[in-house]
């Protein structure tokens, strides 16, 4: 069995940032792995611990820099890594997700995987899409927001038995043929940290560096239909009163409002 | 060219979020210059098409398949729909069953998407502003070719209202049974136990902010001296630090305390969409641009470590030290 996992690596900003034109600039930006990306390593990594001779293939869509966040992929137990790159990729602001699935959906027809976890949103640009529209480029079935995935019969009898968690804390219990494309919410396990043999055995891994060229795909493929003309810090809707002072201070008047609204006692 | 918009229901009810819809269809129709269209699949689409007419609404379509959710019949059913009303503007819910089927009909009809839309302006081209980098920044996008399947964020339009006087019909779908590859056996509520904080009249409530399960303790300490409830923001429960029953958010409780005190929260919309009915909200956070503080009534710009201890020792209660 094959198990394709999308990895993003994601840029969180500071909390003292500038924007400048439509863009923040990369000193104000943290680099990670995606955290939604994250269980899905973890997922096809258990898959691949409790089945006999299952591959796990990381796949990204990023410049070079990204190739440290694949390393954690692969340091946590994916085999190895598949990165999609191009100049013409570089030029453009900010990729829709009909480019992105076009992109993994041509990753994923040279690997031929039974399974692809993506995650339920990138959290930065947070389409919370490229999953599902990636399922439905190659024609294979999906689930999104699935938080819990049956190994079992996963494994031995090609179907995908997940829950998809709903608004409420309302479960739905759902059956997929493979293949399939699960988008991966937080919580469906317990991400592991690399260890140090994993970082060491992760320096030795393929990490594949693939052009448009390389996938067969020209470089129309890539033009976006999304133009940000505007960014900008959300005005302030707070009308909040602020308690300034030291900790000792602020934890003073503080108490003293808790008092005011009756729920707690002197 | 015409504005369709998809409601979602479950389990025997339209959601909130389709009646916020219809007006930002309306808004959009208005724009455009032309008709809004709802629509309902699957369930008790009679009186749920009943229910969608509402001022604003020009004509809704019933389809009828099944009772529940089920993404293989919604797509079939909005690309059907959507071709015979050519639809320019498809509008769904950004719930997780919009995050289910939108991005595929937008994939299998050759359309635009664009997801978790605060507004929608239309000129020439369609200009939909989004929330990035974790609500940091907000950003107006232009999207060049239409048609469009937009998926818009809830409470951020109000609920359209009144009876309409919409032409009501219902739209037959020719089912293709076997491209549906997915079943749904049933549905299950977790996080029931021995507390529920959508009791509590003051809810303590801590975010990533704590960083370590053992720092929790501080918590649990402000909570036992001030007679709080303690409730958490979701990495916390993902951590297996406390039980699903604590979670506040979209996918976890509603809560409508008196007093709701957040700590080390960001104030991310899943969560805001859990707590934004408390009377009273309090924030403690390093980051003053968090947008908790959009919806706070206090703001304390500070550190966890330093202003917690500091209330325990307030009330008379002794920190632990963490
Ligand atoms: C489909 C879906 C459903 C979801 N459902 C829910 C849900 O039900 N509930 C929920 O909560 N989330 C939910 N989420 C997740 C949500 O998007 C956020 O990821 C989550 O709410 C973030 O939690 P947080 O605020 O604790 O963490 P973060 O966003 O990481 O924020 C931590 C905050 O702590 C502050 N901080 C750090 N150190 C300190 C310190 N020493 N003192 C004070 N402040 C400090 C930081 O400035 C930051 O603002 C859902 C997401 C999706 C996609
Ligand atoms: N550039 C990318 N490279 C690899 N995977 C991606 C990329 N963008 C999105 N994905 C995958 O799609 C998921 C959802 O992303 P999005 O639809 O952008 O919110 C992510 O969690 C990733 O698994």
């Amino acid at each position: 069995m094959k198990v394709l996992v999308t990895v993003k690596e994601v840029a969180a900003v500071e909390d003292d940032f500038e924007i400048s034109g439509t863009e923040i600039g990369s000193t104000y930006l943290d680099y990670d792995l995606n955290e939604w990306d994250d269980y899905a390593v973890e997922e096809g990594v258990q898959l691949a611990e409790a089945g006999d001779d299952v591959e796990v293939v990381a796949v990204t869509i990023g410049p070079e820099r990204s190739e440290e966040t694949i390393r954690m992929a692969l340091a946590k137990g994916a085999d190895r890594a598949v990165r999609v790159w191009d100049d013409a990729i570089e030029d453009v602001e900010l990729l829709d997700v009909e480019t992105k699935a076009q992109l993994l959906g041509a990753v994923v027809e040279e690997e031929d995987p039974d399974l692809v976890l993506s995650g339920v949103q990138a959290n930065d640009d947070s389409f919370g899409a490229t999953g599902v529209a990636l399922a439905e480029e190659l024609g294979f079935q999906w689930a999104a927001v699935v938080n819990d995935l049956d190994t079992e019969t996963v494994l031995d009898e090609g179907v995908a038995s997940v829950r998809r968690e709903l608004e409420g804390g309302v479960e739905e219990l759902t059956d997929v043929q493979l293949p399939a494309v699960l988008t991966i919410q937080t919580g469906i396990n317990e991400p592991r940290y690399a260890s140090l043999r994993g970082i060491r055995q992760a320096q030795s891994k393929e990490i594949a560096p693939k052009s448009l060229d390389d996938l067969g795909l020209d470089a129309g493929v890539v033009e976006s239909s999304l133009d940000v003309t505007a960014m900008y810090e959300p005005e302030t809707e707070s009308d909040a009163e602020y308690i300034e002072g030291d900790a000792g201070e602020q934890a003073g008047q503080l108490a003293d409002v808790l008092r005011d609204k009756g729920v707690v006692g002197e | 060219m015409t504005v369709l918009a998809v409601a979602d229901h479950r389990r025997g009810a339209l959601r909130d979020v389709s009646f916020e819809l219809l007006t930002a269809g309306r808004e959009l129709a208005d724009a455009a210059g032309t008709d809004l269209h709802a629509a309902v699949v699957s369930g008790d689409t009679e009186s749920f098409a009943d229910d969608l007419n509402r001022e604003g609404v020009d004509h809704v379509h019933a389809v009828e398949h099944g009772e529940e959710f089920n993404h293989d019949v919604y797509v079939q059913a909005v690309e059907a729909l959507a071709e015979d009303l050519d639809a320019e503007f498809v509008l769904v819910p950004n719930s997780v069953n919009g995050l289910d089927y939108a991005p595929a009909v937008a994939t299998r009809t050759g359309r635009t998407y664009v997801s978790d839309a605060i507004d929608l302006a239309h000129n020439d081209t369609l200009e939909v502003t989004r929330e990035m980098y974790g609500s940091k920044v907000e950003t107006t996008v232009e999207v060049a070719d239409g048609p469009y399947v937009v998926s818009i964020r809830g409470a951020e339009w109000p609920a359209a209202e009144g009876v309409g006087d919409a032409e009501v019909s219902t739209f037959d779908v020719d089912v293709d049974e076997d491209a549906v590859g997915s079943t749904v056996n049933g549905f299950e509520e977790v996080g029931g136990g021995d507390v529920d904080i959508a009791d509590a009249n003051f809810l303590v409530s801590i975010g990533r902010g704590i960083e370590e399960e053992e720092n929790l303790e501080l918590i649990e300490a402000l909570a036992e001296t001030t007679g709080a409830t303690l409730s958490s923001s979701r990495p916390i429960v993902d951590n297996g630090w406390l039980p699903k029953n604590r979670q506040v958010g979209q996918s976890g409780k509603q809560v409508t305390p008196d007093v709701y005190l957040a700590i080390g929260i960001s104030g991310a919309v899943q969560h805001v969409a859990g707590m934004k009915g408390a009377d009273t909200i309090i924030a403690i956070n390093t980051d003053p641009n968090a947008p908790i503080y959009d919806i706070a009534d206090y703001g304390i710009v500070g550190d966890l470590f330093d202003v917690v201890p500091a209330l325990i020792e307030e009330f008379g209660g002794e920190p632990p030290s963490v």
